[in-house]
């Protein structure tokens, strides 16, 4: 254990500026056998300590982004078309095959939606565990399996030595999230990627696994990069946070000033069609229209067809993500200020 | 009127696998009785394993209960079965949660939507039976230029309103919705609960409504129960559920909603090693979750008893109002 530890402790040293940056980053898939940009030119930068939410509707193109981290999804025909993505100024597109394995859960870890397929059935919660941990660390056995232990106890499992025995269908859902949770913080990486982490639990469960993410964030000073349709966990968990829509970043900003004062028409009407702010009984607000699908993107910006706020100049030509700007918080919106006063 | 009411239904399902014979029995449902009127939307919400959605199919009669009582108006059709439950159907539908499984993906929309009328309006052709696709479609904000697609030319939304129109088709008085919003993103569920609205006043029709989204919950239902372990364990209206919940368990449901913004961060301490799921097999079935359960808790009966705030609440020790 103290091996570790020191080990740990020096890979935080040698990493005082760590951080994460998505750098203009496009994203192009194969869609019956044309290339089509699903991603366009996303830049983000996710420090340690520091909890990241990216937002947006299905098929925004927040989970290819996030995927694209670790590189996932190249297999399946997703191609980066431009931009870079750093690790501590070494670009993830640059690396060995060795090196992207030891990174891949190393340095950086994932937390998938669905506790239900992301273990496999057929082998024990310890050994599920214990590969992860001798893949990254140097442990025989035995240590690998008090560590093991050791990280059950931290994600709040009873009986952790128990738990190694038995296989994943012995477990509820917001156990085998706990699990997987455990299995991202194996090798001591200092970020994790959690893909709508809590998606597929319960209330009360998803409030228990936000609070111990949020909890394992802070003592071990992770980078945690939320991805999400939902904007309570983004209130409940981010410090700052980031809204794609149609596989563009429309605003970004501390998380206070995006709730105080949303400033792209888009992030105003998501945040307004929830029901929970919504008067009972009353019509919800609604956003009119249809996402565009990637391929069929309007050559300005990308809402314009369903902004009430549109005028000719929003669709002449693409629009820079920081159009408007104020300190952190910027927004990829010529009528920032009509939306604000409207 | 009522248009649907079950009186003391009791569900077990044998415990599974090869040990059936020697395995416990599990209560799914237990005692549960309801009324819901015309136009009146009745929402019950719990967590997975709480029973609601067995409530809804035993209410449907797509399941049958081991004792207690279905009626849809005052037919009791608890003790139907065959062709004398099929014709009486058309009283009660339903809406799914999936929209991406819920549609036969080799049929034409207009056949889908048209299935139930070959069971109960057999007499009509088939021009007759298009026009009757092409009027719900509309209703349900579908243009009828897309009855000849396959349910893959569709968005999750549009799927969701197929589905309605699919329901609405045999002119119900009851929908029974299981999460119907609970797959879709914010903005199309938004459209869908306005549209479910909209329909509700124009047709008359009562909502059975199931769900574990307390948002959504507080925003369509006039009426919420709350079940746990197959019991419903408290139940009144909508507004005296929110505001003046009783029960410890729809508290900690309450506690547990997503906040709206993050300025209400920490107003509820969460112990992140809080990890019991555990239920009582007598007594409260919440006994072990309870912070305020006692030794009477363990031979409680379980039972609904009306509150001094009006609603009814299964609880030995319900919690003050001005809490």
């Amino acid at each position: 254990m103290t091996y570790i530890k020191v080990v740990a402790t020096v890979a935080r040293l040698r990493h005082t500026s760590a951080m994460l940056e998505i750098r203009d980053l496009s994203l192009s898939v194969t869609i019956q056998g044309n290339s089509v940009e699903a991603v366009s030119s996303v830049s983000l930068q996710l420090e340690s300590g520091r909890v990241l939410g990216l937002v947006g509707e299905s098929g925004c193109g927040k989970s290819l982004t996030a995927q694209s981290i670790l590189r996932l999804g190249e297999h399946q025909g997703v191609r980066k078309s431009h931009g870079d993505i750093l690790l501590d100024r070494d670009s993830l597109f640059e690396m060995s095959d060795e090196t992207l394995r030891r990174m891949r859960g190393g340095r950086i870890a994932m937390v998938f939606q669905e506790p239900m397929t992301a273990l496999n059935p057929v082998f024990s919660i310890g050994s599920q565990i214990i590969e992860v941990i001798r893949l990254h660390l140097d442990m025989d056995l035995k240590q690998a399996s008090a560590r093991a232990v050791a990280l059950l106890t931290d994600v709040g499992m009873e009986d952790a030595q128990q738990v190694l025995a038995q296989y994943p269908d012995a477990l509820s859902g917001g156990m085998r999230q706990r699990v997987l949770i455990a299995m991202a913080m194996a090798a001591d990486p200092d970020y994790i990627i959690a893909d709508e982490p809590t998606t597929a639990l319960d209330v009360s469960v998803q409030k228990r696994i936000i609070a111990l993410l949020l909890n394992l964030q802070r003592k071990r000073n992770l980078g945690l990069l939320l991805v999400t349709h939902d904007f309570g966990l983004v209130a409940e968990m981010c410090d700052d946070v980031a809204v794609m829509y149609a596989g563009q970043i429309v605003e970004s900003g501390p998380v206070s000033e995006i709730f105080d004062q949303p400033a792209h028409p888009y992030t105003r009407a998501l945040m307004g069609c929830r029901p929970e702010v919504s008067e009972a009984g009353h019509a919800l607000p609604v956003i009119g229209g249809q996402v565009p699908q990637p391929g069929q993107w309007p050559q300005g910006c990308h809402f314009a067809d369903r902004c009430p706020l549109a005028q000719d100049d929003c669709k002449k030509a693409p629009l820079a993500a920081n159009v408007w700007q104020q300190n952190q918080h910027i927004a990829r919106c010529l009528h920032v200020n009509t939306a604000i006063k409207g | 009127m009522n248009v649907l009411e079950v009186n003391g239904l009791n569900k077990t399902f044998a415990a599974g696998g090869m040990f059936r014979a020697i395995g416990k029995a599990k209560w799914a449902v237990n005692d549960v009785s309801f009324q819901l009127k015309t136009g009146e939307t009745l929402a019950i919400v719990g967590e997975s394993g709480s029973g609601k959605s067995t409530t809804a199919r035993l209410a449907m009669r797509l399941l049958a209960s081991d004792s207690g009582n279905v009626l849809w108006g005052d037919d009791d059709v608890s003790s139907l079965s065959g062709k004398a439950l099929r014709q009486r159907r058309s009283h009660i539908q339903m809406v799914f949660q999936d929209p991406f499984a819920s549609l036969n993906p080799r049929m034409k929309i207009w056949q889908t939507v048209a299935e139930g009328l070959r069971v109960h309006q057999p007499s009509l052709s088939q021009q007759q039976r298009r026009q009757k696709v092409a009027d719900t479609l509309l209703l349900c904000g579908l243009d009828a230029s897309g009855m000849d697609r396959y349910p893959h030319q569709f968005s999750g939304g549009q799927r969701q309103r197929i589905g309605i129109a699919r329901a609405l088709i045999v002119e119900p008085k009851v929908l029974v919705l299981d999460e119907p919003v609970s797959a879709l993103d914010v903005s199309v569920q938004a459209q869908i609960l306005n549209l479910l609205k909209d329909i509700q006043r124009v047709k008359g029709l009562a909502y059975l409504f199931i769900s574990h989204d307390l948002s959504v919950v507080r925003h369509i239902s006039d009426r919420v129960a709350v079940m746990f372990a197959g019991r419903i364990v408290e139940q009144g209206t909508a507004a005296e559920l929110f505001a003046q919940a009783q029960h410890p368990y729809t508290r900690a449901l309450l506690a547990a909603r997503p906040i709206a913004h993050p300025k209400e961060r920490h107003s509820i301490a969460v112990d992140a090693n809080e990890t019991t799921e555990a239920t009582a097999d007598s007594g409260c079935a919440y006994q072990p979750r309870c912070p305020f359960a006692t030794e009477a808790c363990a031979s409680f009966d379980g039972k609904l008893r009306r509150q001094s705030g009006g609603h009814d609440c299964a609880c030995l020790h319900p919690l003050p109002i001005n809490d």
